[in-house]
């Protein structure tokens, strides 16, 4: 039996210090991507929700919590991932969001997408403010971002989904 | 057959059908039209690999003999998988892949939208993610049929040719056994049949849009529910299974 020398703040804490692998400027409590940390008689167990399901970084995600909570002292850990609810950018939070743009990231547009809205957005140049830009494509270099182009300053940029 | 069988049987229906048209959209990748539509292509591909991970998964643990998503993707033959026919079509030309990626995922979008209703909880977890990536495929498909269709003599004629081509094979979408139907009674299945005037009527009006003439209803091509395929999946399962079946157990 494990004696928990660990409450559950302090373990958030210590994730709190991983990065996004594909997006390093936020780290995985600001993306929303940690459900729960649940403290048992047999060790820790961190429930994560994939951003997407094919998300690649996942895998690294996983590797990540358990190579950083085993430096600190936290073991036994396991990571176990749950699709239900379905992950959501409005489970970004507004630092996680400002963080992006600063980035150069356009954030998420919405607090909650609805259909209509998936698509026929104005979506604000990161670098410059303006509110001439273009989609490129709707896939970006990560199936979470679209490429859009800035019609003022000429720069391409990435933008969030809705999700 | 149990609801447990048919629960697996239809789990792995479902990780059949994305992880073979994920197969065919990856070999888009480096031959799109051009880079921007590579990656969008190779993310679709992408969204379906991670679907058919959790499906397969899920019907690894409803089987109960220890089979992870891996051993059942690697290690069935292709009498053993049951994905629809259309997703193992090869690609034909970038109209082809398109019309064939608006066919399904307009599908889809009804499809989910009904399984994320599911009394089973994991197929209505799975749904309502895949839910949310579904309708950015059936935006993006949409519009290059539209604009394709729309556009050039030339553009318009292949995009024409591959909805005459691909008609036939849209049939098995809707199509159900007694594994649907033992399902349905707990609410745990789909009833596909239901969503059928929906696709019709979605698909005909986009069809509109792109000038291209809806097919005349004629035969429906069949068979894979019982797992009897066209000659290209073996194919693609041969060089998918290749190094599993060449050094079993192979790691990194
Ligand atoms: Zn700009």
């Amino acid at each position: 039996m494990v004696v928990s020398r660990f409450d559950k703040e302090q373990i958030l804490d210590i994730l709190a210090t991983i990065p996004d692998p594909e997006i390093p400027v936020v780290n995985i409590l600001e993306m929303g991507m940690v459900k729960d940390v649940v403290i048992g008689d047999d060790g820790y167990e961190v429930i994560i929700t994939p951003t997407y399901s094919g998300c690649p970084a996942v895998g690294m995600i996983t590797a990540d919590i358990r190579s950083t909570l085993e430096a600190k002292g936290v073991v036994p850990t396991t990571v176990r991932m749950v699709y239900d609810p379905a992950w959501t950018t409005d489970w970004m939070t507004d630092v996680a969001k400002k963080k992006l743009h600063d980035y150069g990231i356009a954030p998420p547009l919405h607090s909650s997408c609805n259909d209509e809205m998936l698509d026929n957005n104005t979506i604000t140049c990161p670098r410059c403010g303006s509110e001439r830009t273009h989609l490129l494509s709707r896939f970006g270099s990560t199936a979470c971002k679209a490429l859009y182009k800035c019609d003022a300053c000429l720069e391409p940029f990435e933008y969030f989904k809705c999700h | 057959m149990t609801e447990q069988q048919a629960l697996y049987k239809y789990s792995l229906r479902l990780g059949d059908n994305a992880l073979i048209l994920s197969a065919r959209l990856s070999e888009w990748c480096s031959n799109a039209p051009f880079l921007e539509e590579d990656l969008a292509v190779t993310n679709m591909a992408l969204d379906l690999i991670g679907r058919a991970q959790a499906m397969l998964k899920y019907a690894g643990e409803v089987d109960g003999n220890s089979k992870t998503e891996d051993d059942l993707a690697y290690r069935r033959g292709e009498r053993d998988y049951y994905n629809n026919l259309i997703m193992e079509l090869p690609n034909g030309d970038f109209a082809y892949t398109m019309v064939r990626q608006l066919f399904v995922s307009t599908f889809e979008l009804f499809f989910y939208e009904e399984l994320q209703k599911s009394t089973d909880a994991t197929l209505a977890a799975i749904a309502a993610k895949t839910l949310k990536e579904v309708k950015y495929h059936h935006l993006h498909a949409k519009d290059w049929v539209i604009r394709l269709g729309d556009g050039t003599e030339e553009s318009n004629r292949r995009v024409q040719q591959a909805v005459n081509q691909l008609w036939m094979y849209t049939g098995e979408l809707f199509e159900m056994d007694g594994t649907d139907a033992l399902l349905m009674k707990d609410g745990i299945a789909v009833n596909a049949e239901h969503l059928k005037m929906g696709w019709i009527q979605m698909v005909t009006q986009i069809l509109a849009l792109a000038n291209i003439e809806l097919p005349a209803d004629g035969y429906m091509q069949s068979g894979s529910r019982m797992g009897i395929h066209t000659e290209h999946l073996g194919h693609i399962l041969s060089e998918m299974q290749y190094l599993q079946r060449a050094y079993p157990d192979a790691t990194w």
